[in-house]
């Protein structure tokens, strides 16, 4: 069965964009709330972003996205700016980390064929995670561990340890 | 049993049970550290899903350390540390609060990094705590409050690169040459969900502030852990300082790496990032000249004692520093502010004209004053990201503490006199 994870207009970025491009840390210090904090998206790097975006966005970006400091709005203020899904060749740890603890789905592929500004949606099918441009480029994501699928899901971290009271038990 | 790493052995031990690199572990971390940074939208994870009278469920062991923000950030940022305060006194949380200095400073120094331990912290340096021989990794927000909830951590084991150390650094060549040479090397991704781990007869010649640029600075790299192995200047730290030393860890001969560098110490010239990638190193040397507007001593990579020793040895030399080159001393912690004062060197920098602030971050990434716009900066500092410093038309230099002192001594980045150290 295909399940649809994600749909949106691809925006594309290269490689190293790090979590200061994404959301400068000088604009932290004022407030932490997302639906400011996302007219200040990329604002260093490409000033007009946040104004250019139409409805739902899929992030796509070549290797080590993320990189840099670990300050977690860059990834609440793009799910506020409704981004639905990062695709990139690598994530930094931390950056990928913390989205999949805020629910943000992050899949690595080989995105240099996907199209930009296209509509593309983001489908499971028989255990594959597939990005899908309307003009019909598909390329296939790396699998990602069940435990981190199933946050995901729940929406997050603490939305997983609000349905479950606690982490799951270890195998032995 | 396998053959372990050093990184596969730090989190077997924090989970309880065997592990190898990729398995997910749940662990409970000896310690965590927020900053006013981090620590407010924790509070607010926390609260999404719990009561608001919901404290942590073990507040010893949580650290606070409000190092990003102070009295130049303005009342946006005044109200989140509040926040924070407001929580750590509530629930009994320890804190070091504004003007005591970088939290991850005092993880070392205060004692709560240690051998064996898995320490972790709610930014990105917290690899840090590696040069003692533990597993120090930089956590979420998110992360902070699931800790908070449960007093666990899910973490993903990573496989290590060994870095192999050869040899003795020359002079004026120090443990940030090594980092950005490394950056250098493996670019900015390079160890991307790895863990480093340091090796080879070269450790033996780094004191323990230079190992800690050097786990510091993994993170640089993505790695998750910069762990250095334990051995008699450690233990000679950790004795002086009466800390427990019962649970190092060394590597099994015969684990596995995905993959192997090795560094000759003495053939080693100085490095510098050039605006606005870490990665972006060449050697001093061959740097453009480039006149500076501003040298900046300290953060959490170049704000200890042996840094302000470094600096100070290049600029008595020169005995003065270049006009219109204006010197700015932070330093990591109060205990280090502290000895600098005790030993006049801080009298001896406001000799020079350098501008003294308070212990914390300072003006790292423009969260406590900032630079202006279109300045040249040397820094001793770790990310020269555009707009990291508070203006994105600064440019940043990232040098050692050798290097950025030469810069405010010439007045360039960059050398004048090619090849004289
Ligand atoms: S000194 Fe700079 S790099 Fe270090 S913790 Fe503070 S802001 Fe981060």
């Amino acid at each position: 069965m295909t399940r649809i994870l994600a749909r949106g207009v691809i925006r594309a970025f290269g490689d190293d964009v790090n979590t200061d491009y994404i959301v400068p840390s000088r604009r932290k210090k004022e407030t932490i709330d997302p639906e400011r904090l996302r007219h200040f998206m990329f604002e260093d790097i490409e000033p007009d972003f946040f104004a250019s975006l139409t409805d739902s966005t899929i992030l796509c970006a070549g290797t080590n996205f993320g990189c840099g400091s670990a300050m977690e709005v860059a990834v609440t203020v793009p799910i506020s700016a409704g981004v639905r899904a990062v695709v990139a060749r690598s994530f930094a740890r931390t950056y990928q980390r913390n989205a999949i603890n805020n629910g943000l789905l992050t899949l690595k592929a080989d995105t240099s064929a996907l199209p930009a500004n296209e509509e593309a949606r983001i489908v499971e099918d028989a255990g594959e995670i597939l990005v899908e441009a309307a003009s019909g480029v598909t390329v296939r994501c790396d699998p990602m561990p069940e435990f981190v699928i199933d946050m995901i899901r729940h929406g997050g971290l603490l939305e997983y340890l609000k349905a479950h009271g606690r982490f799951p038990e270890q195998r032995a | 049993m396998p053959e372990q790493t050093m990184a596969e052995k730090l989190l077997s031990r924090a989970c309880g049970r065997l592990v190898k690199g990729g398995d997910i572990v749940i662990c409970r971390p000896d310690f965590a550290m927020g900053t006013d940074g981090s620590i407010p939208m924790a509070i607010d994870y926390l609260h999404s899903i719990a009561d608001p009278s919901r404290g942590p469920i073990d507040p010893k062991q949580l650290v606070f350390a409000f190092d990003h923000y102070g009295a130049l950030s303005g009342p946006g940022a005044l109200r989140l540390q509040e926040k924070a305060r407001e929580f750590a006194l509530a629930f009994g949380v320890p804190l070091f609060d504004v003007g005591e200095g970088i939290g991850h400073q005092l993880m070392i120094e205060e004692g709560f990094a240690a051998p064996g331990r898995l320490v972790v912290g709610a930014d990105s340096h917290a690899t840090a705590y590696g040069a003692l021989n533990c597993f120090g990794a930089g956590i979420g927000s998110s992360d902070l409050a699931g800790i908070m909830l449960t007093g666990q951590l899910w973490l993903e084991t990573p496989r290590s690169i060994r870095v192999e150390l050869r040899g003795e650094l020359q002079p004026f060549v120090s443990a940030k040459d090594i980092a950005l040479y490394l950056a250098r090397i493996l670019r900015a991704d390079g160890a991307n969900y790895r863990a480093i781990e340091f090796a080879g007869d070269g450790v033996a010649h780094l004191d323990l502030d230079e190992r800690i640029v050097l786990s510091n600075m993994a993170v640089e790299l993505g790695a998750k852990a910069g762990i250095f192995p334990a051995d008699e200047t450690l233990a000679r730290f950790l004795t002086a300082e009466s800390r427990d030393r019962s649970q190092t860890v060394a590597p099994d001969p015969g684990c596995e790496y995905v993959q192997e560098v090795t560094v000759e110490l003495g053939s080693l010239r100085p490095q510098i990032a050039l605006p606005h990638r870490v990665d972006n190193v060449v050697d001093l040397d061959d740097a453009e000249t480039t006149p500076v507007d501003v040298v900046y001593l300290g953060t959490c990579t170049g704000g200890r004692i042996r840094d302000y020793e470094e600096a100070l040895e290049v600029i008595r030399a020169a005995g003065r520093v270049a006009q219109g080159v204006e010197v700015v001393v932070t330093p990591a912690t109060r205990r280090i502010n502290q000895e600098l004062r005790e030993r006049g060197m801080l009298d001896e920098f406001r000799r020079y004209g350098a501008r003294l602030e308070s212990p914390g971050c300072g003006a790292c990434c423009g969260t406590c004053g900032t630079v202006l716009p279109g300045q040249v900066i040397m820094s001793s500092a770790n990310r020269n990201f555009k707009g990291r410093m508070g203006d994105a038309t600064a440019r940043i230099f990232l040098g050692s503490s050798y290097s950025c002192a030469m810069a405010a001594v010439e007045g360039v980045v960059g050398r004048r006199t090619k090849g004289a150290s």
